[in-house]
């Protein structure tokens, strides 16, 4: 029986389309070049069309999309066909990344071509070239069906929608057949990074609406690409045997943001982006590493920024004080540290949902508080719904943080200036949280996470070690939320809701743990990134923005429960893989040394 | 109900006086004594239900007793579980309760947490205090990892071990906090013969280390090889106490084991064994020797011909003891005595 299925295996087509494999890697290679290459002429005549997609040899908006997805389909597709000096492109699997590759071009031409025609009324608004890419994107596609799955075990797929997933699906990847000098691993984690920077910086700087979709569209399908590919392993695998250098890299490229800025349109969604990502690396101090379910946390972020309004000199702030910054910071991260103390003391003692419903109301009792705070309703401190306003800019050593710069001859606005400012105290708090991590302390946290009650008959108090978690996290809160004070120039408790359809609040801020990835270092900052970004960009969709991202978390939490960036735990949580979790290297690596000794011996 | 607990040389590393835990209207420990000397192991048996964990429980702090007092080397336990295993008390679980998505090591350093201080903003700063700190954690943690042969498993998830090296891992975590006392809830529980025979092998190591032993445990084999001494509990309270020998011995046991026989059933027993009382009347009368007779129980007569018909079959049982339920019955019936004294 067996060797019967076995050899109708064989027989079957496996790829969804029925192709010799030869000629779909050949069409692939083809029509990814032809892609690569019609971005050169023009897809349209007007210039109507966001990005200006009007001319010749100068690819432009979402062409420079359609050019980034043929060029990696390409030089995926010659990886696959056995191409000399282009094999290391594809340590995982290499058919499943150029079908992904393949649709990602597609999905983003057509998207481009789709639009332009419904935006510019009708498909004669359309060149030749942009007939030409729709063609070539299509043929790449076609080739690419054609190409059979990466894994020949398992039972062979019925219809053609199983073909399809199975070419889509994951293989190990392959060890490293050979190492290189460490040198050549900094640069490629540099040149990564670099990479990330552009892609990011694009994407930001891409005009709202359906610019930013076909991106959207575009990195949704080209990131599994990539992982499929086995590449975003071997980073990985990269940036832990360098950490610190990574680390670093990933700060640099942070920081030279705004450089790429022209203006500040942009740059403020970058230093908001890293007010909400701390916040959310906060959160993932309780959340993550403590098992703490926080509903409130935004309440934390709220008395940071109403601390530093308070004493920043504004002229509505109640107390009239003035303090330099940081003091103010200082100021900013004990408030929220006491009131976290204030909060966690007696409520601590509870578990689970129960705690997470006092968190809840703490969350509405301090906006409400706020709110009420206002001279008629109670004492005049918050000024109520209006608010602190007119929270003066910063000034440090006499860099106001008001005015332009030039650093490095490069003028860097408002926005800029505290965007360098939060890279700063974004490294503070990731520099907090990989070391509270790695220590007695993060493991006592871990342990409570997993079993209390084991954890508690390990001598770990627990209630103690929970209420440092809770403090922590509320003055790294509060920390950020001094910055945002002075970022948003007002502080009204409406900033602070638990559920909005702008981040920050409560509900996000949990979200981009969750989706980020629980208990990792960089799972919350990229969670954050996008949920930060996505609404941003996608304003135009109003009243559905909320149903899509709604849709977004229930799908990415069907099939990717640990979150994008998932901590190796809750990877191994979620997908039971028997042993695979036995870090990659050192088992041969101990077997080799315990054979060495025993040799010796 | 309550016997004198056996004296012991020198102090007790763990003293319980009149332990009684109650559940609302349930009282599921009643009054217990036990003491535990320095080196000593002890073994804590009873049918399930008896009261055996509850009064684990009690001695960890995880509940607080409702009367008595429990005593570790003289002073008074807290009733903070953390504070107990502070003073030197640690323990396993019934049902291993392991840090699961924790590796190997992490849970051996999560049991270091009581011998360790270093706090918060010694992680942060990460002084040369804090390095050497981890480093000395991590070497005692690899110690007992070798000592418990979990070594090579160094970064396995916990939750992939097998389930003999996840008793053993408990056992390592427990023994990280170097505690003067271990409290072993059901090592051996669904082990087979070798991983029990291991067991046993690595619980005398640690009593050769200095380390007293209280073990629950339901395997009679494991119980009667291991202890020094033996407390059986029933229904909450202690019903005996002492060498394997005298425990086996206790027709009470058995009957709390296999429950006492009634009416009918117990007649008809005397009946059928009446062929050979005279072989059961000797070995009862050599039994008795052993120990004085028990004045407590009018029941006892009643008990001492159906015990003393089985005597003789058991003889040879006894030799076979072995883990399961069906041997357990045979065990303890050797012969009746009474009480230690």
């Amino acid at each position: 029986m067996i060797a019967m299925t076995t050899h109708t295996t064989t027989a079957t087509p496996r790829a969804p389309l029925p192709l010799p494999e030869r000629a779909a890697r050949l069409t692939t290679a083809a029509g990814a070049l032809a892609t690569t290459l019609s971005t050169a002429l023009a897809w349209t005549w007007s210039s109507d069309f966001p990005g200006d997609l009007t001319y010749y040899f100068s690819p432009a908006g979402l062409q420079l999309v359609t050019l980034a997805g043929g060029l990696l389909a390409l030089l995926l597709a010659a990886s696959g066909l056995g191409l000399r000096g282009l094999r290391w492109l594809t340590p995982g699997g290499r058919n499943a990344a150029v079908l992904l590759a393949a649709l990602a071009t597609f999905a983003a031409t057509w998207f481009t071509l789709g639009a332009i025609a419904v935006q510019l009324g009708g498909l004669v608004n359309l060149e030749p070239g942009g007939a030409v890419a729709g063609l070539a994107a299509l043929l790449t596609l076609l080739g690419a069906l054609g190409l059979p799955p990466d894994r020949t075990d398992g039972p062979p797929p019925a219809g053609p929608w199983q073909r399809f997933t199975a070419t889509l699906a994951a293989t190990p990847v392959r060890r490293r057949t050979r190492e290189l000098p460490s040198w050549a691993e900094i640069l490629i984690i540099a040149a990564a990074f670099a990479a990330g920077l552009i892609v990011f910086t694009y994407g930001i700087d891409t005009d709202d609406g359906a610019p930013f979709v076909g991106y959207l569209l575009f990195m949704v399908l080209a990131v599994p690409a990539l992982h499929r590919a086995g590449l975003i392993a071997r980073l990985t695998q990269l940036t832990h045997t360098h950490r610190g250098i990574a680390l670093t890299a990933a700060f640099l490229a942070a920081a030279l943001f705004p450089f790429t800025q022209d203006t500040d349109q942009y740059t403020i969604i970058g230093a908001n982006i890293l007010i909400f990502a701390t916040v959310a690396l906060g959160l993932n101090v309780v959340v993550g590493l403590a098992g703490l379910l926080d509903l409130g946390y935004v309440a934390f972020l709220g008395v940071g920024a109403y601390a530093a309004a308070l004493v920043s000199g504004s002229p509505e702030s109640a107390l009239g004080l003035h303090f330099p910054f940081w003091a103010a910071l200082l100021t900013g991260a004990a408030a929220s540290l006491v009131f976290g103390v204030l909060i966690g003391a007696p409520t601590l003692r509870l578990r689970g949902d129960y705690l997470a419903i006092v968190t809840l109301g703490f969350g509405e009792i301090f906006r409400i508080a706020m709110l009420n705070l206002n001279g008629t309703t109670g004492p005049d401190i918050t000024n109520g719904a209006m608010g602190i306003p007119n929270i003066p800019n910063l000034e440090i050593f006499g860099f106001n943080f008001g005015e332009p710069h030039h650093i490095l001859g490069i003028p860097v606005a408002t926005y800029g200036n505290y965007y360098l400012l939060m890279i700063l105290v974004t490294a503070f708090v990731v520099l907090v949280f990989r070391r509270a991590a790695a220590s007695r302390i993060g493991r006592a946290w871990i342990a409570i996470r997993e079993d209390e009650t084991a954890a508690v008959a390990m001598g770990i108090n627990s209630f103690r070690l929970r209420l440092l978690a809770f403090a922590l996290g509320a003055s790294l809160a509060g920390l950020a939320g001094t910055v945002h004070a002075h970022v948003v120039t007002t502080a009204t408790p409406e900033q602070f809701q638990f559920a909005g359809p702008q981040p920050p609040n409560s509900a996000f801020l949990l979200a981009a743990v969750i989706l980020g990835g629980m208990g990792t270092l960089s799972g919350p900052l990229v969670g954050a990134a996008l949920l930060f970004l996505i609404p941003a960009k996608l304003d135009f969709l109003q009243d559905y923005q909320l149903l899509l991202f709604g849709i977004a978390l229930v799908l990415l939490m069907r099939f990717r429960p640990e979150g994008l960036i998932p901590d190796r735990r809750k990877q191994l949580e979620f997908h039971e893989t028997g042993q695979l979790d036995v870090p990659d290297q050192r088992l041969p690596d101990t077997d080799a040394t315990l054979g060495a000794t025993q040799a010796k011996a | 109900m309550t016997t004198p607990t056996m004296p012991t040389a020198g102090a007790a590393v763990l003293e319980a006086r009149g332990v009684t835990m109650r559940f609302g209207g349930l009282t599921a420990v009643r009054d217990v004594d036990l003491t535990v000397g320095p080196g000593e192991i002890v073994g804590l048996i009873g049918p399930n239900g008896a009261g055996k964990t509850t009064f684990f429980n009690c001695l960890t702090g995880l509940y607080v007793p409702t009367e008595g007092s429990v005593s570790y080397q003289g002073t008074r336990l807290s009733r903070k579980p953390h504070l107990v295993t502070q003073a030197g008390v640690a323990r396993t679980f019934q049902n291993i309760r392991l840090f699961a998505n924790m590796t190997v090591l992490e849970n051996v350093l999560v049991g270091r947490h009581t011998r360790t201080k270093e706090g918060l903003w010694s992680a942060l700063l990460r002084g040369p205090g804090f390095k050497k700190a981890e480093r000395t954690s991590e070497q005692r943690a690899m110690e007992l990892l070798e000592f418990t042969g979990l070594a090579h498993k160094r970064d396995h998830l916990a939750r992939n071990l097998p389930y003999g090296e996840q008793r053993k891992l408990e056992i390592a975590r427990a023994l990280a906090s170097d505690p003067g006392l271990l409290l072993l809830d059901e090592p051996t529980a669904g082990m087979n013969p070798q991983e029990t025979r291991a067991t046993q092998d690595l619980v005398l190591a640690i009593r050769d280390q200095g380390t007293a032993v209280l073990v629950i445990e339901h395997d009679m084999r494991f119980i009667f090889n291991l202890c020094d001494r033996v407390a059986v509990l029933v229904q909450g309270q202690k019903l005996t106490e002492g060498t394997a020998e005298v425990v086996q011995a206790d027709e009470r046991v058995v009957a709390a084991y296999l429950g006492t026989p009634v009416g009918e059933e117990a007649g008809s027993g005397d009946r059928a064994a009446e062929a050979k009382t005279g072989d059961a009347g000797t070995a009862g009368a050599t039994a008795d020797a052993e120990g004085p007779a028990d004045t407590a129980d009018a029941a006892d007569t009643e008990d001492a011909t159906d015990a003393a018909d089985r005597t003789a079959e058991s003889e040879t049982a006894d030799t076979e003891t072995a883990g399961t339920g069906e041997t357990t019955e045979e065990t303890p019936d050797t012969a009746q005595t009474g009480d230690t004294p």
